[in-house]
């Protein structure tokens, strides 16, 4: 084994309680970095993976993303006289040729593509009033393009079809109004009109607002109610590659104007909270490894005022400053790796004891315990930010140990 | 150009300071392969100093030190480092016995670092240096398991480690009692005798300064006849 090795090696075994308290503090802050980032990136995947299973990876609305232009400013726009108080065409609400633009979008390569009408609904059952969400959906359609029909757990797709006035209603939006498979109830819409509809189907998608806000019918039943025969005003695209969403919803914008969100937009306000998260897991076990990195910064310096002597005796032999200096960075350096290695196993502990803890929860996602995520990058990283932070510790110590004059020790210890 | 293995020439050492201190001055000393020279002298007159001027350790104000005809004024750190480990034996009052390592383990250490022989062939010179200074049984025992004598020669191994052209000793004798201090100015005065190596060794102790070859004598910082 290399000299400065061994002498390393030494000065930690001689010293065996304070390595353990530092190899412990190392341990401890990659453990709990193991475990919080499978946790947090379990979740974050659990959630993604849902909200690409459950919901479209596009969606193209009947809005544009910027008020258009009305005909006197395409006319005159840079005209001498401007024009205060233009009253703006009033334009129906729907995707024009709704069908005929989901047949073209469901033509490109790796798309489905499914139309459908949302609108607000009042369901009155018994004496319970509660508002949701209604989609319209073609079922042969919508199938291709969300999960719809593996999330039910009573009922089937096709359920709509074969039962007059049929709807589909989300598990927590029907235990709200109380109604259950079979169950007859009023549906109201804004527009004023009223349908007795039978529930065919409840859904659980794990999804918080989908599960207790949405319920779905035929497309036509749904522009019946909303008073809009024949009006789409969003097309659902489902893609073979998730990740080309964005760039494809802004291909689709440009070319039809509408504006058309990728799952990424739809859901950034989530997406955001999980980068603030990530930044709160990240500090909060970096800080830990800093208290460790402080602990072994302590414990190095100690070694360092206790073995003057030996230093200086290292030096009269002919070990030169960069050995002297390599004793007390390898000292971090192990302190880290061996923090490392226990702390991979104690992350591991751990996130196995967080996999057997149950509990009921809503927030975006309904669960009954922690959605794990068992990833080598976590393990690497807590290892390399541990070891880093650990040799640097080490760094200032050891520089002053190879600095020590060894005379003025020689003359001191004389 | 003369055959000494250490030559000092109007060798002064000042150190710099609001008030300079003058730890030696104008030292004029040749040491040959073959002698065992001890150095007296009251307490403060520069025994040490002379010492680590002599092993590199630390470098003249003034004048010059000389190895084996060359100069050694200009090296670096670096080049001094290498010398000490190749040329140089040092053994200090205290033992400065590294206290986690085995007695063989602290006489490997020079070996180790220098890395000119195999481990095995480091190992056995080692057990045989260990042996020739009596240390036989004792050579995996580590030093709090060792009497002050055993110490003390477990320090004079391992500065014989690489085979030194000069050992440089600072009062070796300082803790021990007479019979352990004769017995290690009689292991200096083998080893001067052995052969191309000498020994330079700072004593208090006239009496053993006697069993020396050659004394000098200082005071002030100055070399006076004994």
């Amino acid at each position: 084994m290399m000299l400065v090795l061994d002498i390393a090696f030494g000065h930690l075994r001689k010293r065996k309680r304070q390595t353990v308290v530092s190899v412990l503090g190392v341990a401890l802050g990659v453990g709990f970095f193991i475990a919080i980032a499978a946790m947090m990136q379990g979740f974050q995947q659990y959630f993604v993976k849902k909200i690409i299973d459950v919901s479209p990876h596009i969606v193209m609305k009947d809005e544009y993303r910027s008020a258009p232009q009305q005909p006197v400013e395409r006319l005159y726009g840079d005209g001498a006289v401007s024009l205060a108080g233009v009253k703006p065409r009033n334009e129906p609400r729907g995707i024009k040729d709704g069908q005929a633009t989901t047949a073209e979008l469901a033509r490109l390569p790796g798309v489905a593509a499914a139309p459908s009408l949302q609108g607000q609904i009042f369901l009155r059952y018994g004496s319970r009033d509660v508002s949701a969400t209604l989609i319209g959906i073609e079922p042969e359609r919508e199938r291709r393009v969300t999960n719809i029909e593996g999330d039910l757990i009573a009922g089937r797709l096709d359920d709509l079809y074969t039962v007059a006035n049929g709807i589909i209603l989300g598990e927590g939006l029907a235990d709200k109004v109380g109604a259950r498979r079979g169950d007859t109830l009023s549906v109201v819409s804004p527009a004023g009109v009223a349908l007795k509809m039978k529930v065919v189907g409840v859904l659980r998608s794990g999804i918080t607002t989908v599960d207790n806000f949405i319920a779905y019918a035929l497309l036509k039943k749904a522009q019946v109610l909303q008073d809009r025969p024949n009006v789409v005003n969003q097309i659902r695209l489902h893609l073979a590659d998730v990740e080309t969403a964005q760039d494809l919803a802004r291909r689709i914008e440009a070319r039809f104007g509408y504006r058309t969100e990728a799952w990424q937009e739809t859901n950034q306000n989530v997406l955001g909270i999980f980068v603030i998260q990530n930044g709160i897991m990240y500090s909060t076990t970096g800080a830990i490894l800093v208290v460790a990195a402080f602990g072994i910064f302590n414990i190095i310096s100690t070694v360092v005022l206790e073995k003057t002597r030996d230093i200086a005796i290292l030096k009269s032999i002919g070990l030169e400053e960069r050995d002297i200096q390599a004793v007390f960075l390898l000292e971090g350096l192990l302190i880290g790796v061996l923090g490392a290695m226990l702390g991979w196993g104690a992350g591991f502990g751990l996130t196995e004891l967080l996999g057997t803890v149950r509990f009921e929860i809503e927030g975006f996602v309904k669960s009954q315990g922690f959605y794990l995520s068992y990833s080598p990058t976590h393990y690497l990283i807590a290892a390399g930010v541990a070891v880093a932070a650990a040799t640097f510790a080490a760094y200032l110590p050891a520089r002053k140990a190879a600095r020590l004059d060894p005379i003025a020790i020689l003359r001191g210890a004389a | 150009m003369t055959d000494a293995l250490v030559e000092a020439r109007g060798v002064t050492r000042v150190l710099p300071g609001p008030v300079p201190v003058t730890l030696v001055r104008d030292i004029d000393l040749e040491i040959r392969a073959g002698e065992f020279i001890a150095v007296s002298g009251p307490s403060g007159s520069g025994k040490s100093s002379l010492l680590y001027l002599l092993g590199l350790l630390d470098e003249p104000s003034r004048g010059e030190i000389r190895l084996e005809g060359r100069p050694t004024a200009g090296l670096s750190r670096r080049e001094r480092a290498r010398l000490r480990l190749t040329r140089f034996g040092f053994v200090f009052q205290f033992h400065f016995l590294l206290p986690e390592f085995s007695v063989l383990d602290n006489v490997l250490i020079p070996m180790r670092k220098l890395g000119r022989r195999s481990d095995r062939e480091m190992h056995r010179r080692g057990e045989e240096i260990v042996a020739e200074l009596g240390l036989g049984d004792c050579l995996r025992k580590t030093p709090d398991r060792l009497s002050g004598g055993e110490r003390q020669r477990a320090a004079i191994a391992r500065a014989l480690a690489n085979d030194p052209l000069l050992v440089l000793a600072d009062e070796p004798t300082g803790n021990l009692d007479t019979a352990n201090a004769r017995l290690v100015f009689g292991i200096f005065a083998r080893l001067a005798a052995g052969g191309g190596r000498a020994v330079v060794t700072v004593t208090h102790d006239l009496g053993l300064a006697a069993t020396a070859s050659r004394r000098v004598n200082l005071i002030d910082g100055r070399l006076v006849p004994p």
